[in-house]
């Protein structure tokens, strides 16, 4: 998209938790204080508080005297992963929910979070995290295929609903639908059916 | 009815989905509650306090008492500021109030509580607080009517713990709508009388006032204008498609050529002697052999 996310991170507006690399340190380095994925060590279900502390820390201004960073937008990618791991899905949500309280709440800014439909597959435990953040969320964009199957031009669907009552009006008209194309380095959206490769 | 809800006592479960959320109809409740006079406590789990007072007048918002669980609801931060006992601790704490006028107490959400509390916990602990109006103290003093909104997310419980509650709910609003407009399907259990069921069509407006519809309408196609006039297609072209009077009683008078008339029937039995028989016209060539017998002769017919 155009950011370069190396000179990012190292300016420090950018800060990246690896989970793979970080989950492979915790088994083979001594660690003196909590881990952020310390829950894979425990034998319990555990919760995520160390994975939150490690989020509310990187959001800490740094002591250097210049303005800090406003507005932080924190990325998770993707929470389906950490119910594999063996996390339940209201030890997730908790997770999710004291993120919105301290990013979106406290430091005004934004949570964007990728999770994964199980689809026709009855999975209870992602049913219940994928609405339970869909109620906590304002917006939910769901990206799903094509009913009619593949196609070459057109990758796929995305739907768009605003789940914000305070700015509600009489008419409810806040559902969206687009269907899209994957470039290289961008994403073009279109009406349904007015793909440039079908008019 | 829906603007009757807070007629009865006890609990009102509102259910919701992802698609029709239900926050809006209860902030509207809570405004209807403080607006004839009651106390109003919310204990808010889900969103913020900011956010739960947004677009509420100052009168409204200095009726209600907002118990925050929103911040640290399971004392991760562990400064302190987290209330005691969690939302639970509160919720019992209200089953004891020393206030008896009326009192509306809104969960947002109950679908939270019951989530991070075991589902006979939650149960016993509503019970108690949506029917101390029926237990009066010893002094004999009147209590007032409690009324208790939960807001329920239908689709993160199982049948099991929703059936428990819905046992518990005096009256139960379940959230829908068609085309953009929303709709709320009330169901209610008075004491020694049948239970009803109702739909109700509504909006809800910015400043969380209750606007009771029609529901939509049946016709959802666009009527024909009929300030224009239909346009003739017959008009504009390069070719006459019209007829001349004329034209059209030689059409009529035509016989076309396959109909059986009486007249086609006589002219066809009766050969006219006017009409030569056809004639054959033959040259022979060269190689042609010109037998004058009769090829059939030899047949014994």
């Amino acid at each position: 998209m155009g950011v370069n996310l190396t000179m990012a991170r190292e300016r420090g507006q950018l800060v990246f938790l690896e989970g793979l690399k970080s989950a492979v340190d915790i088994f083979f380095q001594a660690q003196e204080k909590p881990h952020p994925l310390q829950f894979l060590r425990e034998a319990n279900a555990g919760n995520l508080k160390p994975l939150f502390e490690f989020v509310r820390e990187a959001l800490k201004p740094v002591d250097s005297g210049e303005a800090g960073w406003t507005y932080p937008v924190l990325l998770v990618d993707d929470l389906s992963v950490l119910l594999s791991l063996g996390l339940g899905a209201v030890a997730v949500l908790d997770f999710i929910h004291y993120c919105r309280a301290t990013v979106c709440w406290e430091l005004k800014g934004n949570v964007v979070v990728l999770v994964h439909d199980s689809g026709d597959v009855e999975d209870e435990e992602n049913d219940i995290l994928l609405n339970g953040l869909s109620h906590q969320s304002h917006l939910i964009l769901r990206a799903e295929g094509l009913a009619t199957g593949f196609c070459r031009d057109v990758h796929g669907q995305l739907r768009i609903l605003w789940r914000r009552p305070s700015q509600s009006t009489s008419q409810r008209d806040q559902s969206l639908t687009y269907q899209y194309k994957i470039q290289d380095r961008s994403v073009s959206f279109f009406a349904k059916g007015m793909s440039p490769a079908v008019l | 009815m829906l603007d009757s809800l807070l007629a009865l006592g006890g609990l009102v479960l509102l259910r919701d989905s992802v698609e029709w959320e239900g926050r809006s109809l209860l902030k509207a409740l809570v405004k209807k509650s403080a607006l004839c006079g009651e106390q109003v406590h919310i204990l808010g789990c889900e969103v913020s306090e900011e956010e739960f007072r947004e677009g509420f007048d100052s009168d409204i918002n200095n009726r209600l008492v907002y118990h925050d669980f929103f911040r640290d609801p399971l004392n991760w931060s562990k400064t302190g500021e987290a209330l005691p006992g969690g939302p639970l601790g509160a919720l019992r704490a209200m089953c004891n109030r020393t206030d008896l006028g009326p009192v509306t107490i809104a969960l947002d959400s109950l679908s939270w509580l019951l989530l991070h509390l075991p589902c006979t916990t939650l149960c016993q602990t509503l019970h108690t607080v949506s029917h101390q109006d029926s237990c009066p103290p010893g002094d004999g003093s009147p209590v007032g009517k409690v009324h208790v909104l939960g807001l329920l997310h239908e689709e993160l419980h199982g049948p099991g713990p929703m059936g428990a509650l819905s046992s518990l709910a005096q009256t139960e609003v379940t959230l829908g709508g068609i085309m953009g407009q929303a709709s709320a399907r009330i169901l209610c259990r008075r004491p020694r009388q049948r239970p009803t069921d109702q739909t109700q069509w509504f909006s809800i407006l910015p400043d969380f006032s209750l606007d009771l519809q029609e529901g939509p309408s049946i016709e959802s196609q666009p009527h024909s204008d009929p300030h224009i006039p239909p346009v003739d297609p017959t008009a504009h072209l390069t070719f006459n498609l019209h007829l001349s009077k004329k034209e059209r009683e030689a059409r009529d008078n035509l016989t076309l050529p396959f109909q059986f008339s009486s007249e086609k029937q006589e002219a066809l039995l009766r050969p006219r002697p006017s009409q030569a028989t056809s004639h054959i016209f033959y040259e022979p060539d060269a190689y042609d052999d010109l037998d004058q017998e009769d090829p059939d002769d030899d047949l014994d017919i």
